[in-house]
């Protein structure tokens, strides 16, 4: 079995900062293993604005963003990058299986960072009942059908969540001639940023109903509408409050996941709650030599901040491997 | 050109009298409306291999429960490649005072011919069962029972069937069936087709077909069932399937191991008079929690990654399994509640016996092939052996779903097997069937099915025609 100092999983934002940062703290050897085809994870179908302003000090795009590192990593000669790589297993001795087209490969690794993201919660955790048509999405998969593949997925449609990912889907469906008919929100403010509130929602029109909730999807084989009800302090249903609204898409925001079945295959401790790992500080994970960072580690608001943390993982791993800078 | 028989309906049932007549010299039709096989009843249940207990010892669903168990055990989870797990069953009871209710199932069960059925006591139960709450005092073991993939099933059946001479045609409503000399015409997806035989094997709308062809002769009563899924990493919540000791109408809430590794919890029992409402509700979702709960308290409602309902095509208390006197020709097999699932193979037996009897003749074919491979699945095989099939062919190591662990390769596999719809694919493959529900994969798998079967993306469905997934491409 091959050797390799350090293996990173996930080559979104939080992976790529990790790379660079382990190799500026001396690890001479990185693996960065991409289920994708290309390096950027989330960032890719984000293509707004908004990205950077912490870190470089201007405006980007997801893609922008992604890109300035990418290119560093794909410069620096001791970070190999393998793409169309899916990490399939983890020891608590750090050996890392991985498929790829036509290989199913096995590393021991001396560190291992997990950088992979998160996935979406979906209607089915919240749960809202009804009936189970198509046109149901959870709204980053949305992002990608829009962004990613110049697919509309409806014409009028209801997003579920006020959460910033919920806000921006507003904003894109709504441009892309989409009639966004409301958000609806249970809590009694928005989960997302002030700034996409107004941008995303007021100068476009859509209604924001904080307080509510949709408590039935309809349509046999598309949606065909959803039925909202407003809640109470306790969330429960205030009687003679609900009304219809006609739709055939309903985007679903309502939270992330962090994605941590690999270390919990190695015999990590995560939170049941919150999917995260139990570790006593950020980027720490119970495994030693494995570290969490990025979204994996916990949910982040802006990109900027997982790149600051995960610089932070990269460096906590040199150090663990026993590496200072050259 | 004169068919000998059209079944209708290619639910668990249709298929399973479609690959028993397969084995003969026949020229057989199996027309389904929706747009692939088992995307009626036969998806949405329990997937419980029956061992044939809680029936009534005189009923047909109970000898044919017992039967059905018995050949797939015994002959067709091998054939057909199946994963039919023999995990045993646990119909417990709270109060001691219901002991001897365990008794009479226990000793209806013996009459049926159900083997090996066994009172157990706490001390046994906490053995083997040790997520189970206080509140459990004992419980009948009944070892025959399973658990199988529901839908898989159907698709073995079909294809099995298919490979044998069956001719299969889906998007096919039956609208009209009228008499002529020979026997029937049948007139469904804009075509007329010819047979001497008919057998109605059309789940909820059986009734309907039989009126159609002139028998109105009973009426289907939908009553709903509600499942949740739990999430793959409680797969070891219980190592048998866990029932309650049943009441009049339903069996009750059950803890279930599934095939595919998620438990299940479920289902509910409702009458409805809509044979198209598949909803859930906040109230099912409530009755089941408390069910399960009782029986395992460390069920939770954040375990819960997935919810469906079904409908059990219910008529009076037992299947209808007859040769219709007044329309010579026509056999309804409806009616078919559960355990229809569990059945279908003695059912399938049973009705080629009713049409032999009527006259059909049944001459074995020399050639049957009665098995069929295997499909693969990943998610089912050690990385050693992955490894081998990636090397032979690399599309295996390309994942496309990563939360069941899916290759591409399986994904075209599901196409080229007749998946037509993004639930046959899931259905097949479990592509999309995990925690993330299709978030990572969706896009990826439409662009497999555009690739395989040359469609437009605003054509790809999710469940056939209605389902459409996108409303417009823009490049
Ligand atoms: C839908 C969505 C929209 C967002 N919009 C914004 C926004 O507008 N502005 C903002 O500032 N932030 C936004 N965020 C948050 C921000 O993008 C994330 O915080 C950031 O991308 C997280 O980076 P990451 O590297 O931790 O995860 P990701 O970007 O998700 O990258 C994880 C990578 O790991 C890979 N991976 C996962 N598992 C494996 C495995 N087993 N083997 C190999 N590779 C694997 C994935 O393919 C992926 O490329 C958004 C997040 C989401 C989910
Ligand atoms: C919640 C629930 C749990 C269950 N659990 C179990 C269990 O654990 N074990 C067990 O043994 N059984 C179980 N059952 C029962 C089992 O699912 C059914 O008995 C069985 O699936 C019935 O199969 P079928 O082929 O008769 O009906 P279906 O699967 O409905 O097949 C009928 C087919 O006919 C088609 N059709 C209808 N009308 C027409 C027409 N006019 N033209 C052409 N095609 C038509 C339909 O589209 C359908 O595909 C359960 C049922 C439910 C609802």
């Amino acid at each position: 079995m091959k050797e390799r100092q350090l293996v990173i999983v996930g080559g979104g934002p939080a992976g790529m900062a990790a790379a660079l940062a382990a190799r500026g703290a001396g690890v001479s050897d990185v693996l960065l293993l991409e289920r994708d085809q290309h390096l950027g994870g989330i960032l890719n179908q984000c293509i707004h604005p908004g990205f950077g302003l912490h870190h470089f000090k201007e405006e980007l795009t997801g893609p922008e963003y992604a890109d300035r590192f990418a290119a560093r990593v794909r410069g620096d000669a001791g970070i190999e990058v393998s793409l169309r790589s899916f990490a399939v297993r983890l020891t608590p001795d750090r050996r890392v299986s991985f498929l790829r087209p036509g290989a199913l490969e096995e590393v021991k690794a001396g560190a291992v960072i997990l950088a992979t993201g998160c996935r979406e919660r979906t209607r089915e955790m919240i749960p809202i009942p009804g009936s189970r048509p198509a046109g149901v999405y959870p709204a980053g998969l949305a992002q990608k059908m829009v962004n990613m593949e110049g697919w509309i997925p409806g014409r009028e449609a209801v997003v579920v969540g006020s959460g910033d990912i919920g806000l921006i889907m507003a904003r894109r469906m709504a441009l892309e001639g989409v009639k966004v008919k409301a958000v609806i929100e249970i809590q009694k403010t928005s989960r997302g940023l002030v700034r996409n509130v107004v941008q995303c929602l007021e100068d476009f029109g859509i209604p924001l109903y904080l307080g509510h909730k949709v408590a039935r999807i309809t349509g046999r084989d598309r949606v065909e509408g959803v039925d909202v009800v407003k809640v109470d302090e306790r969330f429960a249903e205030v009687p003679g409050s609900a009304f219809s609204l006609a739709c055939d898409t309903v985007l679903v925001s309502v939270g992330l996941i962090p994605e941590n079945e690999l270390l919990e295959m190695a015999g990590g401790e995560i939170d049941r709650r919150t999917n995260a790992p139990v570790a006593p500080e950020v980027n720490l994970t119970s495994v030693p030599g494995v570290f969490a960072c990025g979204n994996a580690c916990k949910v982040y608001d802006l990109a900027d901040w997982v790149t600051r943390d995960s610089e932070l993982a990269g460096r906590l791993a040199a150090e663990y491997l026993g590496v200072s800078p050259a | 050109m004169v068919r000998d028989v059209i079944i209708v309906g290619a639910g668990v049932t249709g298929a399973a009298i479609a690959r028993e007549l397969s084995r003969y010299r026949l020229s057989v039709l199996l027309l389904e409306k929706e747009a692939e096989p088992a995307f009626g009843v036969s998806k949405s249940n329990s997937g419980i291999i029956h061992a044939g207990t809680q029936n009534p010892p005189s009923s047909l669903k109970g000898w044919l429960c017992v039967e059905g168990n018995r050949l797939l055990r015994e002959e067709l989870a091998w054939d057909l490649g199946l994963d039919f797990a023999r995990c045993g069953q646990l119909i417990v009871v709270f109060d001691a005072a219901d002991l001897p209710e365990l008794e009479k199932i226990k000793r209806e069960g013996e009459a049926l011919g159900v083997k090996d059925l066994q009172i157990v006591d706490r001390r046994w139960l906490d053995a083997r069962e040790p997520n189970l709450g206080p509140e459990v005092k004992a419980a009948l073991y009944v070892p025959s029972a399973g658990i199988i993939s529901p839908y898989r099933f159907v698709y073995a059946l079909v294809e099995n069937a298919v490979k044998n001479g069956v001719q299969l045609r889906t998007s096919s409503r039956v609208t009209a069936v009228s008499r002529s000399e020979e026997g029937f015409e049948v007139t469904a997806g804009g075509q007329v087709w010819r047979s001497r035989w008919l057998v109605n094997a059309a789940g909820l709308y059986a009734d309907e077909v039989s009126a159609l062809a002139g028998a109105p002769t009973f009426t289907i009563s939908p009553r709903k069932g509600e499942e949740y899924l739990l999430d793959k990493k409680r797969e070891h919540l219980a190592n048998h399937i866990i029932f309650p000791l049943p009441s009049a109408t339903s069996k009750g809430v059950l803890i279930i191991k599934t095939s595919d590794g998620n438990p299940m919890i479920g289902p509910t029992a409702h009458d409805t008079p809509d044979k198209e409402d598949l909803s859930t509700t906040d109230e099912g979702l409530a009755e089941v929690l408390a069910g399960a709960r009782r029986m395992m308290p460390s069920v939770d409602r954040s375990d819960i990654i997935a919810y469906f309902a079904g409908l059990r095509p219910a008529s009076g208390k037992d299947f209808i399994i007859r040769h219709e006197d007044s329309v010579p020709g026509l056999v309804n097999a409806a009616g078919i509640q559960s355990p229809g699932l569990t059945s279908a193979p003695a059912i399938a037996v049973m009705v080629a016996d009713i049409l032999k009897k009527r006259g059909l003749e049944l001459v074995p074919k020399a050639e049957f092939h009665r098995l069929r491979p295997r499909p693969v699945h990943l998610f089912q095989i050690p990385l050693e052996e992955t490894r081998r099939l990636i090397e032979k062919d690399p599309a295996y190591g390309d994942i496309v779903c990563r939360c069941e662990l899916v290759s591409a390769q399986e994904v075209r596999d599901a196409v080229k097997h007749g998946a037509r719809t993004l639930d046959g694919v899931k259905f097949r493959t479990r592509a999309q069937a995990g925690r993330c529900h299709g978030g990572f994969c969706t896009t990826r798998i439409m662009k497999i099915m555009q690739e395989e079967l040359g469609l437009r993306v605003t054509d790809i469905t999710k469940r056939g025609p209605g389902s459409e997934l996108i409303k417009e491409e823009r490049k």
